[in-house]
């Protein structure tokens, strides 16, 4: 029986629509490699986009700069929670996760000697208050705690459909497993805003679908905004409100699934010229 | 044989000890301990707080190196930071032992973390390299500030109960309940750690360090927690090294006892409280067994006696090997396979 959670997944205190991130004119370069030649965009609460391209574009890259672990030479990366608006660029990546930014990984990074249980408990490291001294003696605060945390985690484990894996090391899991793990990971977070990074890949038909069914799950009835980066068109075009084009580290396109499809430059960038009459999607 | 666990809280299902034969397994340990001094000799109780010091000194290594996969050789060097600090303390204030102990930990926790920068940009093999520049860079200090630790020259500690004391002399016996008591708090203090998101945050940065930060957890705060943590109780092993030796001297924290307490994690289980513990035992009694057992074939084997110590360091290295073969996750891994083979035993599938 599906049930109401509790707990809210979203931790973001913005309404649907309003404006919570804005990535402007970012440029990333690693020596005399352009990764990013000056990418912009913005996200609304509440709402899936996709970022496309082809390999090499530089959508994990932005995604890495939107989560701290790279640092743009040039733009400004704004994301509104809180009544506050951060310069993501400015923090680390742990204060970044704090104001409300949660992500998942292209190849997964789990902690692997970890159980499942452990796993989705890590990812409320940053709500969670026990200091050293009161996990030593584990009485009172830090064992209510830790019960309270394990009840909300419990929440997801029953939305992601992993009651039967609790207790396993997610080493031993098998791909399509480990994937839905880190999801969980991710909204263990209560996320404000929710980076998949191929979320999909690798999967068979029946895994995807199952993904997409969690990822909308989150989206609607949660209301948590979701950035995500794939690769399956199908899956792209039919989950997402706003899909951004990358090639070569620009924007080539940005807008509803349907505008992206007809861009030229779009159906180019994947083609090659002249392709005007292959149907892309 | 039980069919099953069914918990119908958390609260139990977050516990320990779920079965009543692993709660009467704990009992049966605890009343051995208690039984154990009434009815060893001096040998023997000395075999045991022997063990009970490794133990405390491996749970803090096993911290560092085992949970939080920061590679430690500096093991031997914060040993004696807790030792020489307990020592001169006795020595030098007439501090109670009850104050001498608690200062050497708090002393080598500080000490630790300041050497445990480094860890923030090495990792690995670069990071042992670092702590074995921390390892001797103490021993240095410690042999050449005459002044304060008394150079090369050993240091005789005090016991006091009091300030103002006169030196007490504690048996073994004495000795015993004082180890037994700190090993078993910092077992506890040990294992509660890891039930909690500190210990996570620990594994996590073993396991992966990037996906740690970006879960919102400050890596450079956790690493310095693990280097104080762990050194905390390294320094209470080497401060009660101190007053149960008395003699305080630089030869026994060198970079040989940095590797013997590697060995005793590797062998006892890396990432394991209770893993530390059986290396401890294992690794303690192994040498004794093999002297016992050498001084036995004395009479029927001629010469025995001058070639044990060879013997033994031969028999330590080959036991290493072994267990990085056969059982790299050591002997809490074993008694694990033991124990699940009997839980489920005839049925095994």
């Amino acid at each position: 029986m599906v049930h109401a959670m509790q707990h809210s997944l979203n931790g973001s205190t913005l309404k649907p629509g309003e404006v919570q991130l804005e990535v402007q004119d970012v440029k990333l370069r690693f020596g005399g490699v352009t990764a990013l030649a000056g990418v912009s965009l913005t996200v609304k609460q509440s709402e899936i986009i996709a970022i496309i391209g082809p390999n090499g574009a530089g959508k994990t890259s932005l995604l890495n700069c939107i989560s701290g672990l790279y640092r743009p030479q040039e733009g400004r990366i704004t994301f509104h929670n809180r009544g506050e608006a951060y310069e993501l660029t400015q923090l680390p990546p742990h204060q970044i996760a704090k104001v409300g930014v949660a992500r998942s990984f292209q190849n997964i990074e789990l902690f692997k000697h970890m159980t499942v249980l452990e796993n989705l408990l890590a990812g409320c490291h940053v709500h969670m208050k026990t200091n050293i001294f009161q996990a030593a003696l584990y009485w009172g605060k830090a064992q209510r705690e830790e019960i309270a945390y394990r009840k909300f985690v419990e929440e997801i484990i029953d939305l992601l459909e992993i009651e039967s894996i609790r207790k396993k090391t997610v080493g031993t899991l098998s791909y399509g497993l480990q994937k839905r793990v880190e999801l969980g990971r991710a909204l263990a977070m209560q996320p404000a805003i929710l980076l998949l990074d191929e979320p999909m890949a690798g999967m068979n038909t029946e895994e995807k679908e199952d993904m997409a069914r969690f990822i909308l799950d989150v989206n609607e009835e949660h209301g948590v905004t979701i950035v995500l980066i794939e690769h399956d068109m199908g899956v792209v075009m039919d989950i997402s409100d706003h899909v951004v084009v990358l090639d070569f580290g620009r924007k080539i396109g940005d807008g509803t699934p349907d505008e992206v499809r007809k861009n030229p430059r779009v159906i180019e960038a994947y083609l090659g010229e002249e392709a005007g009459s292959f149907s892309l999607f | 044989m039980e069919s099953g666990i069914f918990h119908s809280s958390y609260e139990k299902d977050m516990a320990l000890r779920h079965t009543p034969i692993e709660k009467a397994r704990l009992a049966l340990v605890i009343l051995f301990l208690l039984v154990f001094p009434f009815v060893a000799d001096n040998y023997w109780l000395n075999l045991a707080n022997t063990i009970g010091v490794v133990a405390i000194g491996a749970i803090g290594l096993n911290i560092l190196t085992g949970f939080t996969g920061q590679i430690s050789l500096g093991q031997g060097a914060f040993l004696a930071v807790g030792a020489y600090t307990a020592a001169l303390m006795s020595i030098h204030m007439g501090a109670p032992m009850w104050l001498t102990i608690p200062a050497g930990a708090i002393t080598t926790a500080i000490i630790g973390a300041i050497f445990g920068i480094p860890s923030l940009r090495l990792k690995g093999l670069y990071l042992a390299i670092a702590t074995l520049a921390a390892q001797e860079i103490i021993i240095w200090v410690i042999t050449h500030w005459d002044a304060v630790t008394g150079g090369v020259d050993a240091l005789n500690t005090k016991n006091y109960l009091w300030f103002g004391d006169d030196h007490h002399f504690f048996t073994e016996f004495q000795f015993y309940w004082i180890i037994l008591a700190l090993a078993a708090l910092v077992t506890i203090a040990s294992v509660n750690i890891f039930r909690t998101r500190i210990g996570r945050a620990f594994i996590a940065i073993r396991d992966q360090d990037i996906a740690a930060e970006v879960m919102g957890i400050n890596l450079f705060k956790y690493k310095m927690l693990a280097f104080a943590t762990s050194s905390f109780f390294v320094g209470l092993a080497g401060a009660l090294i101190a007053h149960w030796r008395q003699i305080v001297t630089w030869e026994r924290f060198t970079i040989e006892v940095s590797i013997f307490y590697l060995a005793v994690i590797i062998i006892g289980g890396l990432g394991s409280v209770s893993g530390s513990i059986y290396g401890a035992i294992f690794m303690v009694m192994l040498p004794a067994m093999l002297n016992n057992l050498g001084r036995a074939l004395s009479g029927v084997v001629p010469g025995m006696d001058a070639i044990i110590p060879f013997i033994q360091q031969a028999v330590f290295g080959v036991v290493i090997i072994l267990f990085l073969i056969f059982e790299p996750e050591g002997i809490n891994k074993m008694w694990k396979n033991i124990r699940d083979y009997f839980r489920l035993w005839p049925f095994s599938y």
